[in-house]
């Protein structure tokens, strides 16, 4: 873990730490939805707009300039962020949702034909499923699922239907639900050698650990910059050179054309072909502002700082007696995320009693109601961590659920 | 503290009342709340006159959706389909206490009263022609 000077040091960053909900400390407990701004990044997205403000790549004045070097250089940011080969693999987008429809329109569109599979998980947020099942609906291609064992894991079993006829796998590197950190780099080494493309939802993984594409392989990578300490309404979608250069564009329009005629254009280089109309530069410079803060701190102190907090988490929650914890026990391979239920009580009366004491959890199928089917349950209530959270916030919990069991009568 | 789980909320949660299934009823409706999961159906048999004689509802979800349903199910007992029609929702939180809820948790609360009135609409055979939320 980060040790407690450091963990305060952060705090002090994030004003809004500092507030107070229904009179009790703010506990912030719900990282994996989004996560609360650094008041670097909230500086660096005034400075753009009190200082060089002006749209990118269309004016010679000074402002424009400006403002287009500080979007580039974000993109270059990223590049390095995630180890990527240029700046032309780096496509801007509103978030991990719009990343995958990208694929799906485009790529999917052009390359996907009847018969073909996709594979994707049981595990996946509805943004790397639903893409899927209208694309394969469409098209008359296979849709297939790799299963979730009882312990939260992916079913290796059904690795196999990967196969000769899989063009695609869509597979979330960390589960929103469960925090199971899924295998990426041999997923995407069997579905190679087969022949198909591996689309990695990076969502829950980019925020929280050293994610490194050319290590895993993936020909996608997609991730939304408001979960990791950014603004919203920036996300990133990472694809191999070779795979954009084939794509047909997603959306079209100013920006993304290189000649005009009547009948006929050209798409400009890349990555711009993909980035229709006047970018969110607000964004892009927001989350590359989020990446130095996270760089400065280091991704692997952060992922061994949140796998210690889930580990005390694990091992103090398990006294509460009637607390059911879904996905995997081993730290080593769950994020920082615990999902959960309490007795018969629903998540959201839960997350009610829990907001009464200050402590802001999620309630609901959160977007992977083919987890709540696995598990056979209508909602989970769900602590997700970030590099701000303590030993105290898991004290704060802890004692908060205690509350809503006496609320609720159960012993 | 805690403020809309007080004991008439808890008790209905605990003991349900009128929850159920209903063979051939007159008037009935399914809704759920796709954001958290709250489903309340309402199924209600009525006399030559149009009066709730039996009412029945089942479901599954939040202390506030469930104990909601519950209680409303005992407000419409003995009305007719047209003073069902009528009834406010004002009328259903008053009888809840006038909790205090934010945006999300109001959707929890008059869930059944959505529920109640397209009933009423389908045996009316007319389309809902109320904002609920
Ligand atoms: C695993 C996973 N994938 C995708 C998303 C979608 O992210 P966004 O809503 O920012 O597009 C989320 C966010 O909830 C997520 O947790």
């Amino acid at each position: 873990m980060l040790d407690k000077q450091r963990i305060q040091i952060i705090k002090k960053d994030f004003p809004i730490l500092n507030r107070e909900v229904n009179e009790k400390k703010l506990v912030y407990l719900d990282n994996a939805a989004t996560t609360q701004k650094p008041i670097q990044v909230i500086e660096a997205i005034r400075k753009y707009y009190e200082y060089y403000n002006a749209n990118v790549h269309r004016g010679v004045y000074t402002l424009a300039e400006e403002a287009t070097a500080a979007y580039e250089e974000s993109r270059k940011e990223i590049v390095d962020f995630i180890n990527a080969n240029s700046y032309e693999e780096i496509i801007f987008v509103r978030n991990a949702t719009e990343a995958i429809n990208l694929v799906a329109y485009a790529w999917g569109r052009k390359f996907i034909k009847e018969g073909d599979k996709i594979v994707v998980s049981q595990m996946e947020h509805h943004s790397n499923l639903i893409p899927w099942q209208i694309l394969s609906r469409e098209k008359k291609a296979k849709l297939e699922f790799i299963g979730i064992t009882e312990e939260g894991k992916l079913n290796e079993e059904d690795f196999n239907k990967i196969d000769k006829k899989t063009k695609l796998v869509a597979i979330t590197h960390v589960s929103n639900v469960l925090g199971t950190i899924n295998r990426v780099e041999e997923i995407t080494k069997i579905a190679h050698e087969l022949g198909a493309l591996v689309l990695v939802d990076g969502a829950q993984s980019v925020p929280h650990m050293p994610v490194d594409v050319k290590k895993i392989d993936c020909d996608f990578l997609a991730f939304s910059g408001h979960k990791m300490l950014g603004p919203m309404g920036i996300g990133v979608l990472f694809a191999k050179r070779e795979i954009l250069e084939e794509m047909p564009p997603f959306l079209t329009g100013g920006e993304m054309i290189k000649n005009v005629d009547f009948y006929e254009s050209t798409w400009n280089d890349l990555p711009w072909k993909y980035e229709a109309g006047t970018p969110n530069v607000e964004g892009a410079i927001g989350l590359a502002e989020a990446i130095r803060y996270l760089k400065n701190i280091g991704m692997e102190n952060i992922r061994a700082h949140e796998k210690a907090l889930v580990k005390l988490a694990l091992s103090k929650l398990s006294d509460i007696k009637g607390l059911v914890i879904y996905g995997p026990k081993d730290p080593e391979i769950r994020g920082g995320v615990i999902s959960f239920n309490l007795g018969n009580i629903h998540a959201h009366d839960v997350a009610s009693i829990l907001d009464q004491e200050g402590v802001q959890i999620r309630a609901g199928h959160h977007c992977a109601k083919l987890v709540m089917k696995k598990f056979n349950v209508p909602a989970m209530a769900r602590a997700s961590f970030y590099l701000y959270n303590d030993e105290e916030d898991i004290d704060a919990l802890y004692s908060a659920l205690n509350v809503t069991k006496k609320v609720f009568g159960l012993d | 503290m805690n403020e809309y789980y007080y004991e008439l909320i808890l008790d209905h949660w605990r003991y349900p009342r009128n929850k159920g299934k209903m063979k051939d009823p007159d008037a009935y409706a399914f809704d759920s709340n796709p954001l958290c999961g709250d489903e309340v159906e309402y199924a209600l048999k009525l006399d030559d006159n149009k009066r709730v004689i039996d009412i029945k509802f089942d479901g599954h979800g939040c202390a506030l959706s469930q104990a909601s349903a519950s209680i409303l199910s005992e407000l419409v007992k003995g009305k007719t389909i047209e003073e069902i029609k009528n009834m406010t929702k004002e009328e259903l939180l008053r009888e809840l206490g006038n909790p205090n809820l934010g945006p999300t948790r109001i959707k929890c609360a008059l869930l059944s009263y959505k529920t109640l009135k397209l009933a009423v609409y389908s045996y009316l055979g007319k389309k809902l022609q109320e904002e609920i939320y």
